[in-house]
């Protein structure tokens, strides 16, 4: 009771400071942008950039001269890789910094840290990472790419367009691939793979002796049926996979392995020799031909100063959710959390692939699928494209315990996890 | 070579039936035209073009292919697009032959392939380069075409190649060429005698083929005859994967030895819990990355560079630590400890901020790369036989400089009896200092092979810092052939774990074991005997 009446306390003093100093400088009111990376830490490898990229985009709506007729001002703090430091930063970013809105996070693990926080204190998050789905929140939403918009269209292509039989589901051992390949695996049965056909393995973080299972899962791929691995392996360990890989002499030719994880950033710390042809699903790529996406890659040349700079995937998606924010401020002028939540619904801005995108009742957007092929300088050749863009599901349709669920934030359902079935909510407790 | 490139042509000619374009070589105007359409249009349009290409008959068909299939297919935007080859760092027009200069070149960009194209390639490169000097390289293409599938057309070359073809590895996989096409037969005697000849074939194609043959073929004798042929293959593939179980250990092993080794000299001789050590492989593999960035010309040489820079850096980022801040904690392991663990996150956010946290790209030597294929299931990668004689060659070096150098005697004496020592005249502070210099610098070394095995980024150190440890405690502290024989150990013990309880489970078996271990013997494998490790 004390720590709360003092942090309490201490929040009404943040905000008076915060007040007294903007009425020093004689500046106007601003509206509060937090951005939530972690700049120090493991992650930091993934999270930098995207910090970047939100005060690159909070700059550009700066120079058309804000919001509201107000100017943006980024709050950056560093939750340091560390999971519950992240609740702890959402907390200081709402009740102290008195933010309008979050942009941040990266795993998942990090994101259902910062669910109860930002459900108890009402605020909204933008997340921009692609994830495992099973998951709609009142006050998130998801930019990146739900498993239909991702993994589901990959094993699509490699089963139609490559006649793929057999496959490999190898990840690193957490939520995401976890979860991820408890959906792929139902919907290769679904789809008549036999059992003998899968073959499953998990990795520790940073796995890096990846000779065994490079041998066992080229074995695997040599029984006459055409293979494929499907790759959930987590950022540090795939340079060590892929090495292995090319150095046993398994080619994309013979296992072409799709990645959910690995995107142009991490491809520049690779050498990309040995990972030609292999394969990557995302929703953009930066190798796109489009007036947008070019725009956008000469706009983030001229901000970091470094022309050999690369954009990605969660670029875009934090570039998309941005423009939906900042439309929906601009359509309901004003930055009530209550009243932008219920506006972003429905909101359209176009992506960066020369497309819509659209946010959904259930708080996902449509994505175009964009199945790309690595080439040795580390861009992406895109071999496949969905016709119309995807919209996300937040519940799997081929899981047992989600597959009746649906998430829609408007009336009459507003519920995340609404039981098509038995018409009834199972409310926020089931999902944390 | 081209003595032969005539024939094949004139083959893959018949095989397409476009007999009409043979006549002249030199101007072929329907090879001109095609090549330039292949940069034009769609990936499947491209396809269908390389397609008309194989068909078209011209000298120059090989060199085009092949630049596609590496990546050095160059054209520009022109009506018709000007199409020029990559060579040797120089650009030449397809077409005419004629060098490129640079501001031709600048307007030039590369023609993309995808997979499908690749193995459209593959197969049609590999039928032209079945007489290419390597064993090496003519032993793959007859394995691409026994993967392709084996028709007559394939068998007339490979007989062809048969008659002349001296090296053993070639002529077995023609052999088990010709033994597929046989399975096939319509009469049960060829079958039967094809099911003899692949007895013992390692060639997953073999073991595919004669799993069906056992399942399906009409005669019983023929059935019997491929499961007793399979059952003998199994038998073989088994020991060879015993086999490729232990290299990998003993690869692995060697590994945890480099990485081991310094801390070793530091931990093990000195007593300091360095806790740092992972950032000083960390700060060797960075050296690397620096002298590819240096000396961008000289990456087949980079890592013989980098080996003796990286142990000087380290080495002294290593003394400075020695005279910065472990020298006053002498005895006070708790305080080296953490100590320690702090200039392990400085040096971590350091090389951050100086760099990016983005892991950076070391490029591995074309020599250091590939793979040495004994038989169809049992290779080794040329890396890793690098760093296993590479770690041994530390490990000896430094067993040499212990055993037979004034500096191995002074350290040697002054961590059995420091007190001793000085009153004998060793500056021991000098000989602290020096140590720890060649601990780290070691560490450093080990950096220089792991960057070619694994990312080279802020993280690295953390990844190596547990095992470590691990190697040098199961070993028995303070002693060098300790080390060696546990960090093989542990890899071998590792690889033979990981197929049956998988790469998490594998981790933690061998933790508890070590702890069990440890409990029995707190010294480890090879104790340090006399009154020194009472001290």
């Amino acid at each position: 009771m004390k720590l709360k009446k003092l942090m309490k306390k201490a929040g009404m003093i943040g905000a008076a400071c915060g007040l007294a100093f903007s009425a020093l400088t004689a500046q106007a009111e601003t509206i509060k942008v937090g951005v939530l990376h972690s700049l120090s830490g493991t992650m930091a490898i993934s999270e930098t950039t995207l910090k970047d990229t939100m005060l690159m985009l909070i700059e550009e709506q700066n120079k058309r001269g804000g919001l509201l007729g107000k100017q943006l001002e980024a709050v950056v703090v560093d939750p340091a890789s560390d999971w519950p430091l992240f609740a702890e930063r959402t907390r200081d970013l709402i009740e102290q910094h008195g933010v309008d809105v979050i942009f941040g996070c990266w795993t998942s693990v990090s994101r259902k840290a910062v669910l109860p926080v930002i459900e108890e204190l009402n605020g909204i998050l933008f997340y921009p990472v692609q994830y495992e789905g099973e998951e709609s929140s009142r006050n998130v939403f998801y930019t990146g790419a739900a498993p239909n918009q991702q993994a589901i269209p990959a094993v699509e292509y490699l089963m139609e367009e490559m006649g793929i039989e057999r496959w490999v589901l190898a990840g690193t051992d957490y939520v995401y691939p976890r979860t991820t390949n408890r959906i792929l695996e139902a919907y290769l049965k679904a789809n008549g793979v036999a059992d003998s056909d899968i073959m499953i393995n998990y990795t520790p973080f940073g796995h890096s002796d990846w000779q065994n299972i490079v041998a066992e899962i080229r074995r695997f791929g040599s029984q006459g049926k055409a293979t494929a691995v499907v790759s959930t392996i987590n950022g540090d360990a795939n340079v060590p996979f892929y090495r292995e890989l090319g150095n046993q002499g398994v080619s994309s030719l013979d296992i072409p392995v799709v990645a959910f994880s690995v995107g142009e950033e991490e491809l520049s710390g690779m050498d990309t020799g040995p990972l030609e042809g292999h394969l990557a699903a995302w929703n953009y790529f930066m190798s796109v031909d489009s007036e947008e996406n070019k725009a956008f890659i000469e706009k983030w040349h001229a901000f970091i100063g470094d022309k050999s700079r690369v954009t990605n995937d969660p670029m875009e998606a934090h570039y998309i959710g941005f423009n939906m924010w900042a439309q929906a401020v601009e359509k309901a002028e004003t930055t009530d959390v209550d009243t932008i939540i219920d506006t972003l619904v429905g909101i359209k801005v176009p992506n960066l692939t020369g497309g819509i995108a659209e946010m959904l009742p259930n708080h996902h957007i449509t994505k175009p699928v964009l199945i790309g092929e690595i080439m040795d300088d580390g861009q992406f050749l895109v071999v496949s494209e969905t016709d119309a863009p995807v919209p996300g599901q937040a519940w799997s349709p081929y899981l047992e315990g989600s597959k009746d669920l649906i998430a829609d934030w408007t009336d009459p359902v507003n519920c995340g996890n609404y039981n098509t079935v038995t018409n009834t909510c199972l409310g926020a407790e089931a999902q944390h | 070579m081209i003595k032969y490139g005539h024939w094949f042509l004139a083959l893959l000619l018949s095989c397409a039936s476009v007999p009409a374009l043979a006549e002249n070589d030199q101007a072929n105007p329907d090879f001109e035209t095609l090549v330039q359409q292949l940069p034009q249009g769609n990936l499947r349009d491209r396809m269908a073009t390389i397609e008309a290409l194989v068909s078209s008959d011209d000298e120059r068909l090989l060199n085009l292919l092949t630049a596609l299939r590496n990546n050095d297919l160059l054209a520009d935007d022109g009506e018709p697009p000007r199409v020029a080859r990559r060579r040797d760092g120089q650009v030449f027009d397809v077409l005419s032959g004629e060098l490129l200069l640079d501001d031709t070149v600048e307007t030039l960009s590369r023609v993309p392939v995808n997979n499908m194209m690749r193995r459209q390639l593959q197969t049609t490169i590999a039928r032209l380069s079945l007489n290419n000097d390597s064993p090496q390289v003519r032993y793959r293409a007859v394995r691409q075409m026994i993967s392709d599938g084996v028709d007559a057309d394939i068998i007339a070359l490979l007989r062809e190649r048969d008659e002349i073809e001296t090296t053993l590895l070639v002529s077995n996989a023609i052999e088990t060429a010709f033994a597929l096409h046989r399975l096939d037969s319509d009469n049960p005697q060829t079958r039967l005698s094809a099911v003899e000849r692949l007895r013992g074939s390692l060639e997953s194609e073999a073991r595919n083929s004669l799993r069906r043959l056992a399942e399906n073929d009409e005669v019983t004798e023929v059935r019997e005859a491929a499961a007793e042929a399979l059952q003998s293959i199994e038998g073989r593939v088994t020991f060879y994967r015993a086999v490729e179980s232990t290299l990998f250990g003993l690869s692995l092993g060697s590994v945890l030895l480099l990485a081991a080794i310094g801390l070793a000299i530091t931990f093990g001789v000195m007593g300091v819990i360095n806790m740092a050590h992972g950032e000083l492989i960390m700060i060797g593999a960075y050296t690397t990355w620096m002298v590819q960035q240096l000396f961008p010309g000289l990456i087949e040489w980079s890592l013989l560079i980098a080996i003796p820079s990286a142990f000087v850096v380290t080495a002294l980022v290593g003394i400075a630590i020695e005279r910065g801040v472990i020298r006053f904690l002498y005895g006070r392991p708790l305080e080296t400890l953490l100590a320690t663990f702090g200039i392990s996150l400085i040096l971590q956010q350091a090389v951050r901020s100086l760099f990016s946290p983005l892991n950076r790209s070391v490029t591995s030597p074309e020599w250091i790369s590939g793979t040495l294929t004994i038989n169809p299931v049992l290779s080794i990668t040329y890396t890793r036989l690098y760093i296993f004689i590479f770690g041994l060659m530390v490990f000896f070096a430094l067993l040499l400089i212990m055993k037979k150098t004034a500096l191995g005697l002074k350290v040697r004496a002054v961590s059995q009896n420091r007190a001793m020592a000085r009153a004998v005249g060793v500056r021991s502070s000098w000989v602290d200092a020096l140590t720890f210099g060649l601990g780290s610098g070691i560490a450093g070394v080990a950096g220089v092979a792991l960057s070619q095995i694994t990312n080279v980024g802020p993280n690295l150190g953390q990844a190596y810092i547990i095992d470590s440890f691990m190697v040098v405690v199961f070993g028995g502290v303070g002693n060098l052939w300790g080390t060696l024989v546990s960090a093989m150990s542990l890899g071998i013990l590792n690889n033979y774990l990981e197929p049956w309880t998988g790469a998490m489970l594998a981790k933690v078996i061998v933790l508890v074991l070590l702890i069990l271990f440890i409990q029995k013997r707190p010294r480890g494998l090879f104790p340090q005997k006399g009154r020194a490790a009472d001290g």
